[in-house]
């Protein structure tokens, strides 16, 4: 069996930065990325980008040495990715925040609102069916990162999480002040009528999204990082697949805009408008992927609003 | 904020050094020089509208009047600056095979252009009794000399005739004239805040329908303490500019 070369150079400098020789021709890059960490201690696997050329595309995990267009003596370059952080952390974090900062507010602790009303409890209605729909949406995402994602990126840039915190906390809090403040008013426009439809929207939204998140779960078995185009399965939730690409945000702007009709409140207006431009982003992105890895993709998906967007 | 802002493309990156860029076509540079000449001459008149209001009065308080009206409209017009950047980067992402990335230039400039018709705006112009303040003179004179000097070396780069006294101002007089505007705005902005705290000026009480409040008292204190980080990067990042574009005519000048 040859034995292949392996030089790893510093994609900016160029400088020679490891040597690794007698390596397996059916060595993955994951190996290789072990074998780098050995010799550079402060780079651990999940911050190295390995690629063919300085200024390319990472190579993945999963390549093999010897299917890739090298010689025997392979030469890689190496560039630090910084800092990271599991995703599973950050979602923890940045989810566990607006659960328990909106419950601070909707007990009125202290320091919040003016002294008289510490621990006093809203007498509308509506405040605690928002707190149970609020709190019933972040235990959600919790319990989902947990038990029903499967990520295809271990990590990210550390800095994510001060920039994803900062967002969902700050818009939380902003949210739960008004909500659950003694002059809180009411929807006023239509009344009962109004939470009621709201109630019914934020809730079939929820169910779609978490059909959604079943449905992209069952795509990937487990520990695999492979990617299949979504269809329909027999929940009914799903067969929106038939029209996009994204439903998983199509069903969470359509939770938001429930919340937002449920309160009347306008920082939670702000929060789903901006929700929706970023995941709007996201979708785009994604439906562009799909198109360029899949000749067979359904023509009729539009990114994330049916036919529109 | 009194800094200089950005102008045209070409000119905002090729500065420092000749890049091999697709400029602005025939029809985009001759709309840029009658913006520049046209933004040049207005500040010019907004400044000989100071001095002569100077010499008649014969002191300089209130001379913000003498001058309310075209501040207000050259001020303003500065905003299409961001629309002309924004437009020409547009431009270049969609005749670009991948998408490219706005630099953190647009961001910081765009920014200024803002916070400068803010001031003209938002305080100068909605609190009244601030409007006989000196400190409105201080910020007034600051952009005023600023961007005679600005747009007189951007209509220069277009034409490709820039004299090097121009550069040299451009890139000197900001050391002074910055943190003079500077404290001109946030002396003004100061004044401010007793008559918009009792009046309750722009500011949205709890409770109404739409539950949500805006103090702007609060705001503008904010506002203020925002001078705080981004001051010294905008001052810094003109410093460093000046290194650049300076020492890199004294290569040329050693040839």
């Amino acid at each position: 069996m040859k034995h292949y070369e392996v030089e790893i150079l510093d994609a900016k400098t160029k400088d020679k930065l490891c040597f690794l020789d007698k390596v397996e021709p059916n060595a993955t890059i994951g190996e290789i990325k072990s074998m780098f960490h050995k010799s550079h201690p402060q780079w651990y696997a999940a911050r190295q980008s390995i690629r063919l050329d300085p200024k390319g595309k990472s190579l993945k995990d999963e390549d093999v040495l010897q299917h890739l267009p090298v010689g025997t003596t392979a030469t890689f370059y190496f560039r630090d990715l910084g800092a990271q952080i599991s995703w599973v952390t950050v979602f923890l974090t940045e989810y566990g925040g607006p659960l328990l900062l909106y419950l601070m507010f909707y007990f009125r602790a202290p320091f919040i609102y003016a002294p008289k009303y510490d621990f006093t409890t809203s007498k509308h209605w509506v405040v605690h069916l928002a707190c149970m729909c609020h709190s019933f949406h972040y235990l959600k995402r919790l319990l989902e990162t947990l038990f029903v994602h499967r990520f295809s990126h271990g990590t990210m840039p550390l800095r994510n999480i001060f920039k994803n915190c900062t967002y969902y906390w700050g818009f939380a809090a902003w949210m739960a002040y008004y909500i659950n403040h003694p002059l809180y008013t009411p929807p006023t426009i239509y009344g009962e009528q109004q939470v009621r439809i709201a109630l019914i929207i934020f809730l079939f939204c929820q169910v779609g999204n978490f059909s959604i998140h079943i449905a992209l779960r069952n795509l990937r078995p487990p520990g695999s990082k492979t990617r299949k185009i979504p269809y329909p399965t027999k929940n009914p939730f799903t067969w929106i697949f038939l029209l996009v690409s994204c439903p998983n945000y199509t069903y969470e702007l359509g939770s938001w805009f429930g919340f937002t009709l449920m309160t009347q409140c306008l920082p939670v207006a702000f929060f789903t408008a901006v929700g929706f431009i970023q995941m709007t982003v996201w979708a785009k992105g994604k439906h562009r992927s799909y198109l360029k890895e899949f000749r067979d993709y359904p023509p009729l998906r539009s990114p994330i609003l049916p036919f529109v967007l | 904020m009194s800094a200089p802002a950005i102008g045209t493309t070409k000119t905002a990156h090729s500065d420092v050094a000749p890049k091999k860029k697709r400029g602005p076509g025939a029809l985009a540079t001759a709309y840029l020089v009658i913006y520049n000449v046209v933004m040049t001459a207005g500040w010019l008149v907004i400044a000989v509208g100071l001095v002569r209001a100077y010499l008649v009065r014969g002191s300089y308080h209130g001379l913000y009047f003498s001058i309310e009206k075209p501040l207000k409209f050259f001020q303003t017009g500065a905003l299409l600056e961001v629309i002309q950047y924004i437009s020409s980067n547009v431009m270049i992402m969609l005749c670009s095979p991948a998408p490219g990335i706005v630099p953190s230039s647009v961001v910081l400039t765009g920014f200024q252009v803002l916070s400068r018709v803010f001031l003209t705006w938002a305080v100068t112009h909605s609190v009244r009794e601030v409007q006989s303040e000196d400190s409105v003179l201080l910020f007034v004179s600051a952009w005023t000399i600023t961007e005679i000097i600005r747009y007189s070396f951007y209509t220069f780069s277009l034409l490709n005739h820039l004299p090097y006294l121009i550069k040299w101002a451009r890139y000197t007089f900001f050391l002074v004239l910055y943190p003079m505007g500077v404290t001109g705005e946030l002396l003004t902005i100061y004044a401010a805040l007793p008559y918009v705290q009792k009046t309750g000026l722009y500011s949205v009480t709890l409770p109404n329908k739409y539950n949500f409040s805006f103090d702007y008292y609060t705001f503008l204190i904010l506002t203020m303490v925002s001078y705080i980080p981004l001051f010294p990067q905008l001052y810094f990042h003109m410093m460093r500019q000046r290194k650049k574009v300076l020492a890199h005519v004294e290569e040329y000048k050693t040839e």
